[in-house]
This record gives C-alpha cells, structure tokens and sequence, in this order.
C-alpha cells in the first residue's frame, strides 16, 4: 500500500473541497485532496450555475444575502475568467404577489444588494421574449459561473503549490489514534489499489455525503438532509440576463444563460438518499409551466436535457421533516474538537455555490486553529490560475478561437465548438479513458445533438491516443451514451425528440454499437 | 448585460431549436463546397448563433463569405432558417466593421441606372475598359471581370408610358424592376406584350429598387426604407381590388417582396409590404396558374431550338416548383434540358466583389460546364444577374424564359 503524508487530507471535490484545496496551498500548507468521483461531479456540476446576487435571499435571509453580494464581488475578481457578467432581473409577474416587490426593494436596500428598479418596458426591449405582463422589475448583479473551470483552475493552482489532488478515490476507512483523527485510507477506483493518507487534519468536505462520511469516521450524529432539485437545459439562450421571479423562494423561480444555454430550475424535496437522480414526469411538466410563465413559448422551445442536484441540507434541532427549503441554506462548520471532542477532524457541508469561498476560508480559519497555526487566508484576493487578467468569459470566446483557424482546426464536438486539439490535450492532461470526464473539462457532448454527432469522433481520438483496446473504446462510447440518455428520456418531445431518433439511427442504425464486443469494466472508473 | 435586441432576431433565432445537425445544408451550400474561407450554412447558422449575443461584438468575418443563395433553407428538412440566420449575423458584422464604399455604391441599381443611362455609351465603354476595370478593382474592391450589365440607355418605363395600353382588360400591376428599368427593357416590353395577349390591362406604377441588394450586403437599415418606399408605391394599386395582383420578372426581387423582407429586416408587421407580399407573384409563376385554369392562350407557335433552363435560386426560394421548365415545354419543338446544378455563384452582387470573385466563378463552374455540354445555344433563367453571370461564364447568350414564349406566340 502506498503512503502519502500531508499536513490537510480534503475529502470532496466539490467547489468546497476544491476550494479547501486551494484556501490551505495558498496558506501553504500541504495538501491531499481526494473525491470519490471525477472533481465537481457531484453537487457543485448540477446546479444552474447562477452566482447570486443576493437578491433571492434580501427578504427571507439577510445573512444569507449579505454574504452573497459580498461573495459575488469576490469571484467576479478572483474568478474572473469562469464568470460571465449577465446581470439579473427580479422581475414581478402576474403570478406574484406584487406586495412583495417592496419589501424585496427594502430587503435589497438593507443587506447591501445593489438594486435598482427599472422600467419593465426596457427590460422587454432587452430581453424581447421576456412576459410582456411583468409588471415590476428590479436589475440585480448576477453572474453566472463555470463551475468545472472553477474547481479545476482551484485545483492546479493547489497542485502548482504541491497539493496532489486525486480523483476517483473513495475514502473507505479513517485512521484513527485515540481522540485523533490522523488521515484516512481512499481507495483508487479503476486501479483498486489503496493508499495510506496520513494528515494533520481531515477535512470532510462531502456535502450532501458529509454524513455518511462522518459515520466513517466514528462521528455521530452529523445529519445532512438531501434536498433533490431538477433543472432543464434548454437549447439555447432564451434569455441573456438572468431572470428571477420577484416572490419568495420557490420551484421553478429562476432561468439562468449559461455558455450556450439556459436553465431553468429548480424544485426541491427531500430524498433519503443523496444518490437519487429520479426525475419524475409530473416535476418535468411543472417545470415547464414555470418557464412559461417567465418566457411565453417556452414549451414550444427545445428543451436539451434534464438532470437533479442534491443540495446538502444541514440539519439543525429545529428542522421540519418535510419541506427542505426551510431547513437551513446557511453553512455549517463543525469543528469535531469542540463538538465531538475528536481532533484533526473538521465538517464543512450545507451552504451554496455562490459561498464556496467564504466556506472554504472559515474551514481552513478552523484547521489553523486546531493546528495552532496563524496563517491567514489569500484567498478573497488571489486570482485563480487562468483568472489573472480579470477578464469575464464571454460567450463568443469559442467561435472566435475557431475563426482564427477555420479550415486548421478540426470540430469533434460541433455544437460546443471543441476542436481536436483541445480534446487531444484534454485527454492526455487528464489521463483518462473515461469520456465523461473530458465533457466537464471541454462541454464535449452537451449541446443539441448531445454527443449525437462528437462521440463517435471523440472515441476513435480516445482509441488512436491512449492505445485502447477496440472493445475498452467500445465501452467507452456506450458508458457515454448512456449518461447523455439518462438526461434525455425525461424530455423527449418536441425537437429533442427528433434529435434522439436520429441518433438512435447513427449509434443503433449505422454503427450498431449494441452489438460491438465491449469490456464490461466500469468506465466510471478512470 | 443585454443592450437592444429586435424581436425579429428572436423569431428567426428560435428556428434553430429544429436542427439536428443533419449536416444536409452543408452537403447543398455551393460556397463552401467550394471554399474554406466560408466554413457552411450549418456552422454558421444554428450552431454560430448559440454564441451570439445581441450586445456582444461580432467575433466572425467568414459569415460575410455566405453569398445569401439561401439553397441552405431551401435543403433543410427541419425548416431552420439558416440563410435569414446568417443575413442577420452578416448585418451586424458590416454595421461593426464598417461598410466599404464599394458596397454602399454596387448595391444601389437606382442611383446607378440614373447615372449610367444618359451617358450609356460612355458608361459602357467604362464597364468594358480593361485598365479602367483593373483601377476599379484596386480603388473600389470590385472585379475587374465581374459580370457588370451594360446599360441600355433607355429606361423601360418611358417605353410604358408611351406604350398604348388596350382600354379593357383584368387589370394587372406589373412590378419591373431595376434590371428591367436599366438594362434589359425589351424584357418588360416583353411581359407587358404577353400580358396583353392574355387579355390583361397592364399597369405600370411608378417604382423603384426593391432593396434586395443593400440586404444581401448588410446595409439593413437603407435596405428597410427602400423596400417601404416601394411598398407604399405598389400598395395603392391593389388595395380596392381584391383580384388585382402584382406580377414581375425579376424573380430574386419579387421574392424580396413576398417574403425576404418581412422575414429578415423585420417588416413582419407593416401593413402595405403585407398587401404587396400577398399579392406579388413571379412571372412564370401566373403564367403557369392561367394555363392550370384553362385561362392561358396556347397558341404557339414551333420554336426548333435547344434551350438549357437554369432555376436561379432566389427562384426556388420562392417554394413554387419551376413553373418556367413547364411553360417552356407548351412550345412545339422547343427541346429544353433542365441544368442540374446548384448555383451560377453570382448571388446577385457576390460575384462582382473583388475578394468573392473566384469563389462565384467556382461556384458557378459545374453549371457553366453543364451548359457547354448541353449543346444549347440560349440558356433560359428568370434571374438577370444570374443571367449575366452565367453569360460571362458560357459565353452563351442568356434569356428569361418568357422570351421564348414571346416568341412563340409570334408577338
């Protein structure tokens, strides 16, 4: 068994883990950090990617929106190659209660949300597909954030200061010396081999698995309630600002641009099992009701895919059983000294995307504090690798690339504009044979036709470079195509519906794939 | 943040929902079959536009290499409209990069037809004068060998205003053109006499340019009041009468009326372009109607001749068949072979531009082969810069195709 030796083990490769990474590498510290999974897999990869402007929090939260505004001013600096600056509408419909649209004005005013009411007739002539009978709007600082770009770019400034960040490594039993938590054991899940990590301090940065990873390691009682959200991609941008009903929170309120598309989301309810990806016909059909609302047309408009989050919801002693939006959106920091007396061993779960920073920084504050150690944090102002230039994404980056090397540059994903060169270099960076993997770096296989028309291409890059066999590219390209279809089959209508004949004609038709000879390994595993 | 978007992005945009990648448009576009510099109607339609935001600056100049053909929307089996997709990208590339000279002049067939046909001798003489040419390619952009007209030096219209017109008749309202009005009038002599054979009253309103030429290079804005003009002049005409229609021989520009206009610049809601686009019909268009009805004189006479027939594209964009290849074959031993070729290249002022040039000859090489292989002396084709390109390719003479019905029925 190999044995690693650090001063921080991070468990979680989410946007907090990640962040963790990066907060303790720039406080120079050592750092291993391990996800179950491919980084950003989980919770962090399944959100809308809206970072918020506070605006959603003004009246319910305070808090919660104070620390937003002041984590979006943050990220727009430090991450500014992963944000595109969209900016937010709260806008009043006709199913509102347009009470609300005053107290959301104060709440704004009071937690130092930047708002400012505009006329909803400019806001139509922005947004021309937006509901003509808004009666309100207030413009709003939101963004929207690539959050695999994030946690990657998080992740090699980590490894550029040393960290070694392992991903598909499940932790699968911790060391324990008394009262002392003194690292853990992962195991590799494509080589099955296991290493020995010994740290200073354990941080259990798993989310909505946080207590299950916490019963691991001796600790009791950590309960985090899953909360299940859906959310739909639909084929295009709809909408170039952000769109928020101006209500309190609820299902279906937000349709947020993202790269190429927009999405709507989300509902939320509460699942026993953060592994519970059930997308049911009655959420789809609800959800869509509430676009409509937002965009008259939007069922008529292409929906691309469909696919659920869980939101690690921490549980406190007054927490309802049924509803999880009242249970808190705070974060939840639990210092196992304190709380268990067990040292070395810190919690961070609960909270949200747009906080990842703040969370990651109040965790390593603890571990300082455990290590004795004062070191402070950079992180509010350390630009992440890619993000110095502080520079915002802009969607036309890819078509702009591509025009420089129009007839040199091959397209294998046409939709998403991923030239064969990046994907050469995704591959070989990431050293994996696991398609899905690259789609989170590159977006391979996310727009209309959803691999439809790049995977076939993608495999046979994959077989050429990496020396497969023809039946582990095989498995390769089926493992793929089934990921997409989990996201497709829930919306098949309409033009989605068209384009999935037809790539069932290309994969089942033409290439048989059904039928070629395949290893039955686990292509999750890389 | 968003700035102003028309509505009219947004309903053309939304079409792009419908493709699935099928990759038929590519396999159709004449351009980029023929040159990298335009990477196809797929590329840079649906899949371009995903990445265009309205107050973003244009990050593509391969887009102005599109020639407009429109075979892209035409081939699509799921109805994106692909070429109205890429005019609108185009239009907010030149309003960004800046319009050059040339295409604010080569664009405008009025002013030039104004300017040339009084000194029409001269003007030609300029046209066809080599070093002249070679100047105006390196100061202006345009081809030294690009196919320029000449001009007739009489304008249609002082013929149709001489013109004794029968005192009764279905009234019909004849939409000529500017090719008609300064280069070609025998053509609207031509229409006008058929016409009338056929018992119409024909009435010719005082006109102008239809606009297409300023869309086509990305000047919407002059393009919008230039079609309006000629709305406002055509629609007086017709709006009393129910049963009175609008014909033309220029068929890229009657399309214009019909539909290019109201889709691509946003007309969709004036309520005079809505009247003319109703009522306009291509020449061959209504022929055809009248013979389906029994109402078409037949009397033609043998016309022993080979004739190659090419249905320009703005022609099928019209969506009516070719109704031209089956006038044609009314007349007693006209032997007609339909050209199976995609597109002559000049794409109304494409071809003349000095950086488009050899793409439209390219374009246009498997059509001006299969025209030399066709034995025909004549090439009919109902577009007249079509025409004139595929003379300058063949150096066969060309015709629209009512001019063999002309003669034949010994007018």
């Amino acid at each position: 068994m190999t044995t690693l030796s650090t001063d921080v083990l991070v468990i979680g490769g989410g946007a907090t883990g990640a962040g963790v990474a990066w907060d303790a590498a720039l406080r120079g510290f050592d750092v291993v950090l391990v996800d179950r999974g491919d980084l950003a897999e989980g919770t962090s990869g399944r959100f809308h990617g809206l970072v918020h402007s506070g605006g959603r929090y003004a009246v319910k939260d305070p808090k919660a929106a104070e620390e937003c505004i002041a984590e979006n001013r943050i990220l727009r600096r430090i991450a500014a190659d992963c944000i595109e600056d969209i900016g937010g509408f709260f806008v009043t419909t006709p199913w509102d209660d347009p009470a609300y649209a005053d107290r959301f004005k104060d709440g704004c005013q009071a937690t130092g949300v930047d708002c400012e009411e505009i006329d909803p007739a400019l806001s139509l002539r922005e947004e021309p597909r937006l509901n003509p009978d808004i009666s309100r709007v207030f413009r709003v600082p939101d963004a929207n954030i690539d959050v695999w770009k994030t946690v990657w770019a998080m992740a090699h400034g980590a490894q550029d200061r040393g960290a070694r960040v392992l991903p598909y490594h499940a932790a699968v039993a911790f060391r324990r010396d008394g009262d002392r938590v003194t690292g853990a054991r992962v195991r590799g899940a494509r080589t099955g081999e296991e290493i020995d990590v010994e740290a200073r301090v354990t941080v259990n940065a798993s989310g909505a698995w946080a207590g299950r990873v916490a019963d691991l390691a001796g600790i009791e009682g950590v309960r985090v309630l899953p909360g299940r959200g859906i959310m739909i991609a639909m084929n295009h941008r709809l909408v170039n600002t952000c769109v928020n009903r101006c209500q309190m929170p609820t299902d279906g309120d937000i349709l947020v641009p993202i790269r190429t598309v927009c999405v709507i989301g989300t509902t939320d309810e509460h699942t026993g099992d953060p592994d519970d990806h059930t997308v049911r016909e009655s959420e789809v059909d609800a959800m869509l009701d509430d676009g409509e609302k937002l965009v008259p047309g939007f069922r008529q408009a292409r929906a691309l895919r469909v696919w659920t989050g869980v939101r690690p919801l921490f549980e406190d002693a007054k927490a309802s059983d049924t509803s999880t939006r009242d249970v808190t959106r705070a974060h939840a920091l639990l210092d196992h000294d304190q709380r268990d007396g067990v040292t070395g061993f810190v919690t961070i779960t609960g909270g949200k995307l747009t906080t990842f920073r703040l969370m990651a920084e109040e965790t390593m504050n603890a571990v300082c504090r455990q290590l004795g150690e004062h070191r402070p944090c950079t992180t509010q102002t350390e630009p992440l690798p890619g993000s110095e230039q502080r520079e915002h994404y802009r969607l036309g980056e890819r078509l702009e690339r591509k025009e420089e090397h129009l007839s040199g540059a091959q397209l294998i994903c046409e939709c998403e504009m991923v030239t064969r060169g990046k994907l050469e270099d995704a591959i070989r960076r990431r050293a994996t044979t696991n398609l899905d993997d690259i789609r989170r770096l590159l977006r391979l296989g996310m727009g209309p036709c959803q691999g439809g028309f790049c995977i076939y291409r993608a495999t046979g890059v994959l077989h050429g470079l990496d020396g497969l066999s023809a039946e582990q590219a095989d498995a390769a390209l089926q493992h793929f195509l089934q990921e997409r279809w989990k996201g497709i089959w829930p919306i098949l209508y309409g033009d989605q519906l068209r384009q999935a004949r037809l790539d069932d004609w290309i994969f089942q038709g033409v290439l048989g794939v059904a039928h070629t000879p395949s290893s039955d390994g686990d292509r999750s595993a890389a | 943040m968003s700035s102003v978007t028309t509505p009219i992005d947004e309903l053309l945009r939304g079409s792009l929902d419908h493709c699935v990648k099928c990759t038929i448009c590519e396999t159709q576009c004449p351009v980029s079959n023929v040159t990298p510099l335009f990477p196809g109607p797929k590329y840079a339609g649906p899949q371009a536009e995903r990445y265009r935001v309205s107050d973003e600056p244009s990050v593509e100049w391969s887009v102005d290499y599109c020639s407009g053909c429109g075979i892209c929307s035409m081939s699509c089996p799921q109805g994106v409209k692909i070429a109205e997709i890429n005019a609108q990208a185009r239009h907010k590339l030149k309003v960004q990069k800046g319009i050059p000279l040339r295409d604010r002049i080569i664009t405008r067939p009025t002013w030039l037809g104004r300017a040339g046909t009084p000194v029409a001798p001269l003007a030609n003489f300029t046209l066809g004068f080599r070093p002249l040419r070679v100047l105006g390619e390196k100061t202006l952009g345009v081809h030294r060998n690009g196919p320029a007209p000449k001009f007739a030096g009489r304008r249609f219209s002082r013929w149709a205003r001489s013109h004794a017109a029968p005192a009764t008749g279905r009234k019909i309202v004849y939409f000529h053109g500017c090719g008609t009005e300064y280069y070609e009038p025998w053509e609207g002599q031509k229409v006008v006499e058929i016409l009338e054979h056929n018992g119409f009253r024909v009435e010719v309103p005082k006109q102008d340019c239809c606009g297409l030429p300023l869309q086509s290079s990305g000047l919407f804005d002059d393009a919008r009041k230039v079609v309006l003009r000629l709305a406002r002049a055509l629609a007086p005409h017709v709006r009393d009468d129910p049963d009175t229609i609008i014909v033309g021989n220029a068929t890229s520009c009657t399309l214009m009326l019909k539909r290019e206009a109201r889709e691509i610049l946003d007309l969709e809601n004036d309520p005079d372009l809505a009247l003319v686009a109703e009522r306009t019909y291509d020449i061959c268009e209504l022929l055809l109607e009248l013979h389906d009805r029994g109402e078409l004189k037949t009397d033609f006479k043998p016309v022993n001749e080979r004739v190659a027939y090419h249905a320009p594209c703005q022609q099928q964009g019209h969506y009516i068949g070719k109704p031209a290849l089956e006038l044609l074959a009314l007349i007693p031993e006209l032997e007609v072979s339909e050209m199976n070729a995609r597109c002559c290249g000049i794409a109304g002022t494409y071809g003349l531009k000095a950086e488009k040039y050899d793409i439209a000859m390219a374009v246009g090489a498997d059509l001006f082969s299969q025209v030399r292989d066709s034995g025909a002396d004549t090439v009919a084709c109902d577009s007249e810069t079509c025409r004139w390109q595929i003379t300058h390719g063949t150096g066969r003479s060309s015709v629209h195709p009512i001019d063999f019905l002309h003669r034949a029925y010994g007018l």
